[in-house]
């Protein structure tokens, strides 16, 4: 057997949390408490690297596997990686270490539990995005949702205990269904083993109720239209760490899971919803862009609008077409970058002028000009500029979709149309026209760290908008692959 | 000649009451010797029990009115383990009452001994016996803080209330033995039929009777009154130990006397199952007494394990008595840290006290957490296999629906959960608590938090032990 490397992905931000819960809380200590969790996550961070080195791009079958006995006869804890999960590890381990580096102007109190908090996060992201067994899977999605709701409730603004409960109990609700599902998979299959499943695949008879099942868990916690009313307020109320793991990686465990199961454990089902899915992420398309027009807080117009762009995630898994499916893992890819930078974005400004009110700016390019800069190419990501990794996204997303159905993808690119709307209108509002407001000429510029942050994200979101071969490449054979596994399927029933 | 060695545990036990009562009649000033012995005799009994019955599969004594098998080895075992806590934990509360007296230790052993006959027993009457001996026991143990008018009244309820589910008992015994012409639980399921009607209504009383002594919906209405009022550390001992005896029983009954009347009876358990698993996640929404609370969540839980018991095979079995030992976990875990609920000879007990606690006190506050978020069944701590057991269970018998609610339910009862932590950690802290806990106390807590936390590392062994246990 190997090192273990998937397994230490999971357990050393545990570890590190273990580690900060047994130091001092004292406000002296907190740079060395900071210190600490970035060194963990750093270095999670080079192991995901590493892995991502190592990692064997030619074959489509799950590397790295470990497999161990958990339950005596019942479930294995088994982990493993393909071209698919692998991004969104590295997803993971990059935006972590930027949150906790941009907590230093957002939470005042209780940094160690906050970052212990966040730490363990980590831990249960990874986790999902390795677990090839339904029982594990569930687990680590699942778990998630404690760390979740503390960094909402304990360090979040006003109406925080109002999101928190309705987070909580939203993605919970959701979720039981799946555990029936998963249960019910092992006593019609005799195992919950992913691979295992690939193989001997699901008697038909069931799959129909059994993706429903699933979906009800990954519709909220993607969120699709009518289950999102959950994501703007606990957006709206959690810190903006908080929001950044929340948009960048937790909406993404659904669309991977979409991919990972949906597609993967119920080909026949899959073919037969794709039309509820469509209508579905249409109307998100549609809908939640013309609410995003609307808001007047910045923080939930970005949260619309990630309602909007996972729509689009879900259009393309589901249009079952290489492109789509590619499409649809950049888009998301590129969607944890772009509004993780969004929100942090946002944050900058909130830690200054405490309002995210979009009427409280206005006129900012000529006070702080670097962060206009910055805040531009994020807003341009956003919308799908020709350049940036949005563009790469929604264009393969769009041409599977045109592949499949046309109807269906001449109104999503309505969509496009209205995204570079409200986030146009946005930027205006708040970076151009005149300065009204007095107290905004006081306002600091960008900081270092800031700055670094920001100039983080924004250089993987230009480099892979001009050269997303490294991104394709990597899931290129996964994707054929699992396209390949459902025709065969299609094609035997 | 019987073999005596296999109800030596019992034996022993009743030698070591009349002891203490003994002395505690000539010794003055004696409940701490008492305490300490009754502490030691049940660790004696303890590990007789394991020495001599732990690798037996199945033994009758008395003309086979008393079985020793495996499932009631552990059962007992985890009785004596439960009582032996509450009683390590109990003496700093009693001692704050000035209630620290000869009586209680001794009142504890006496209802231990009698869910032991229960847990053995395989005869109608040694049940009935059995059965009486503890209640007997409780009653008084509820009315324990005297001075107090809620105790008594706690008391009175309780023994009311338990009379009567009593007497219905003993007329579903008698209808019984009517039927079949014998007491014995094995001759009863050799001589029953499905054909006698009647036959009903005995099976009934005595499905009734043993709800009641459960607190299952509809025959709950006793243990939120009787739970408040009890002094806390005679709730503790409410919550878990008579449980596991009457689920013992519960079990016994249904699949060795019953066991060909399975179309009769599985249709009430699933029905008890799941109006107690809804009532108590809905009910408990309004309470702000954290014991009441506790009372209503015992009640959906116990919903979860007779979720079990409906599934008539043993993997249903196997996974109602993993639940009851997760859930007795939980619940010491979570008695312990009420008990620390303590300023200067007070202990507070409403929900609102607890406000703001993670500021002044991080560790009790993570340790509530951890029980909290693990009753209300979240990943990856231990209440979350214990359902997960149950409901693979129910699911292998393709009952849906009762998955569904259950799980659904489980939804419903995260919320009142939720509410406590949001108090703890949301809400703005009051007064600091005393924090000289004795170290028994902080130790029960710490073990049981770190039992519930790292379960999830090896949940083969526990299964392994109760996979053992196959009585169909």
């Amino acid at each position: 057997m190997n090192f273990p490397i998937l397994t230490s992905l999971i357990l050393l931000p545990t570890i590190g949390a273990l580690f900060l819960f047994f130091t001092n809380n004292k406000e002296e200590k907190n740079l060395t408490i900071k210190y600490v969790a970035l060194f963990t996550s750093i270095v999670n961070f080079l192991i995901s690297i590493y892995l991502w080195i190592s990692f064997d791009r030619s074959i489509s079958s799950f590397q790295f596997i470990e497999d161990r006995t958990w339950i005596e006869g019942f479930i294995n804890y088994k982990v493993g990686v393909d071209g698919i999960s692998i991004l969104f590890i590295i997803l993971t381990t990059f935006i972590t270490p930027l949150c906790i580096i941009s907590v230093n102007n957002s939470v005042k109190n209780r940094l160690r539990d906050f970052l212990i908090a966040i730490l363990i996060m980590e831990s249960f992201m990874i986790g999902v995005f390795c677990a090839l067994d339904l029982v594990v899977f569930y687990l680590f999605f699942e778990a998630g949702l404690i760390p979740m709701f503390l960094i909402i409730g304990i360090w979040g603004g006003s109406r925080r205990v109002y999101s928190a409960f309705k987070f909580f109990l939203y993605t919970l609700l959701g979720s039981v269904l799946m555990l029936v599902a998963i249960i019910s998979i092992y006593w019609i299959s005799g195992t919950t083993d992913v691979v295992q499943l690939y193989e001997i695949g699901i008697d038909v008879k069931y799959q129909n109720l059994l993706w429903l099942a699933f979906f009800s868990s990954f519709a909220v916690k993607t969120p699709m239209w009518p289950v999102h009313t959950w994501l703007p307020d606990a957006h709206v109320e959690a810190p903006t760490a908080g929001s950044v793991l929340l948009a960048a990686i937790l909406l993404k465990m659904a669309g991977y899971g979409f991919i990972r199961f949906s597609l993967g454990l119920f080909p026949v089902a899959s073919e037969l919803f794709t039309p509820l899915i469509y209508v579905l992420s249409v109307i998100a398309i549609i809908f939640t862009s013309l609410i995003a027009l609307m808001q007047e807080d910045m923080k939930k117009l970005i949260a619309y609008s990630s309602v909007a762009h996972m729509g689009f995630v879900t259009l393309g898994i589901f249009t079952l077409q290489q492109q789509g499916i590619e499409g649809s893992i950049i888009q998301m890819i590129s969607h944890g970058l772009v509004s993780a930078a969004l929100f942090l974005t946002v944050g900058v400004v909130y830690d200054r002028m405490h309002s995210r009110l979009i009427s409280t700016y206005g006129g900012l390019v000529s006070v702080i000009p670097k962060y206009s800069i910055l805040f531009m190419i994020f807003a341009l990501a956003s919308l799908g500029l020709p350049g940036t990794s949005g563009f790469i996204g929604e264009f393969l997303i769009l041409m599977g979709a045109f592949k499949d159905n046309f109807l269906v993808a001449v109104i999503a690119s309505i969509g496009v149309i209205l995204g570079a709307a409200y986030m146009l209108w946005l930027y205006k509002r708040v970076v151009f026209g005149k300065l009204i407001n007095e107290d905004l000429k006081k306002i600091l510029d960008l900081n270092r760290s800031e700055y670094f942050i920001l100039s983080c994200l924004a250089a993987p979101i230009l480099f892979f908008g001009f050269y997303p071969d490294p991104l394709i490449n990597t899931i290129e054979v996964s994707v054929a692959d699992l396209i390949n596994m459902h025709n065969t399927n299609i094609a035997s029933k | 000649m019987e073999n005596l060695n296999l109800v030596l545990p019992e034996i022993f036990i009743s030698l070591s009451i009349m002891f203490l009562l003994v002395l505690g009649v000539f010794k003055k000033d004696s409940s701490k010797i008492i305490f300490n012995f009754s502490l030691f005799a049940i660790l004696i009994t303890t590990t007789i029990t394991i020495n001599e019955t732990f690798s037996i599969t199945r033994e009758t004594l008395f003309n086979e009115s008393v079985v020793i098998d495996r499932m009631s080895s552990l059962m007992k075992i985890i009785t004596l383990v439960g009582g032996f806590l509450v009683l390590i934990i109990s003496s700093s509360y009693l001692k704050t009452f000035k209630i620290y007296n000869m009586e209680y230790p001794t009142l504890i052993l006496s209802s231990i001994l009698g869910m032991m006959v229960m847990i053995s027993s395989n005869d109608l009457i040694v049940f009935y016996m059995g059965l009486e001996l503890q209640s007997l026991a409780l009653y008084v143990l509820a009315t324990y803080n005297r001075d107090q008018l809620k105790s008594s009244e706690a008391g009175l309820k309780y023994f009311v209330l338990s009379a009567l589910s009593s007497g219905l008992l003993l007329y579903g015994c008698s209808l019984i033995y009517g039927f079949s012409g014998s007491t014995n639980f094995d001759i009863i399921s050799n001589q029953l039929n499905s054909d006698e009607y009647v036959l009903t209504f005995g099976i009934v009383f005595i499905l009734v009777g043993l709800a009641f002594k459960i607190s299952a919906v509809p025959f709950h209405m006793w243990a939120p009154d009787v739970y408040e009022g009890s002094p806390t550390t005679v709730t503790l001992f409410f919550t878990i130990v008579p449980k596991i005896a009457a689920l013992t029983v519960f079990i016994r009954f249904l699949y060795v006397p019953f066991l060909n009347l399975i179309d009769q009876w599985q249709m009430i358990i699933v029905f008890l199952s799941i109006a107690s698993m809804i009532f108590g996640a809905v009910a408990a929404i309004g309470q702000t007494n954290i014991k009441r609370l506790i009372a209503y969540s015992s009640i959906s839980h116990i919903g979860y394990t007779l979720a079990g018991l409906a599934t008539v095979s043993n993997e249903g079995i196997q996974s109602s008595i993993i639940y009851i030992s997760i859930y007795v976990v939980m619940n010491l875990a979570l008695f312990s840290c009420l008990l620390m609920l303590r300023r200067k000879d007070q202990y507070y007990e409403e929900i609102d006290d607890l406000s703001g606690l993670s500021k002044n006190h991080p560790l009790l506050s993570l340790c509530l957490l951890v029980i909290l978020f693990s009753l209300a069944g979240i990943p990856p701590l231990a209440g979350f296999f214990a359902k997960f057991y149950v409901f693979k269970a129910v699911l292998e018998q393709s009952m849906y629906f009762l998955a569904i609610v259950g799980l659904l339910s489980t939804v419903v009862a995260a919320f009142y959960y939720l509410r406590i932590i949001k108090i703890i950690y949301f809400d703005k802290e009051k007064e600091k608590y005393d924090s000289d806990h004795s170290l028994w106390l902080k130790f029960s807590l710490a073990s049981s938090t770190i039992l519930i936390l790292l379960y999830f590392i090896f949940p083969s062994q526990l299964i392994e032990v109760v996979s053992r246990i196959n009585i169909i």
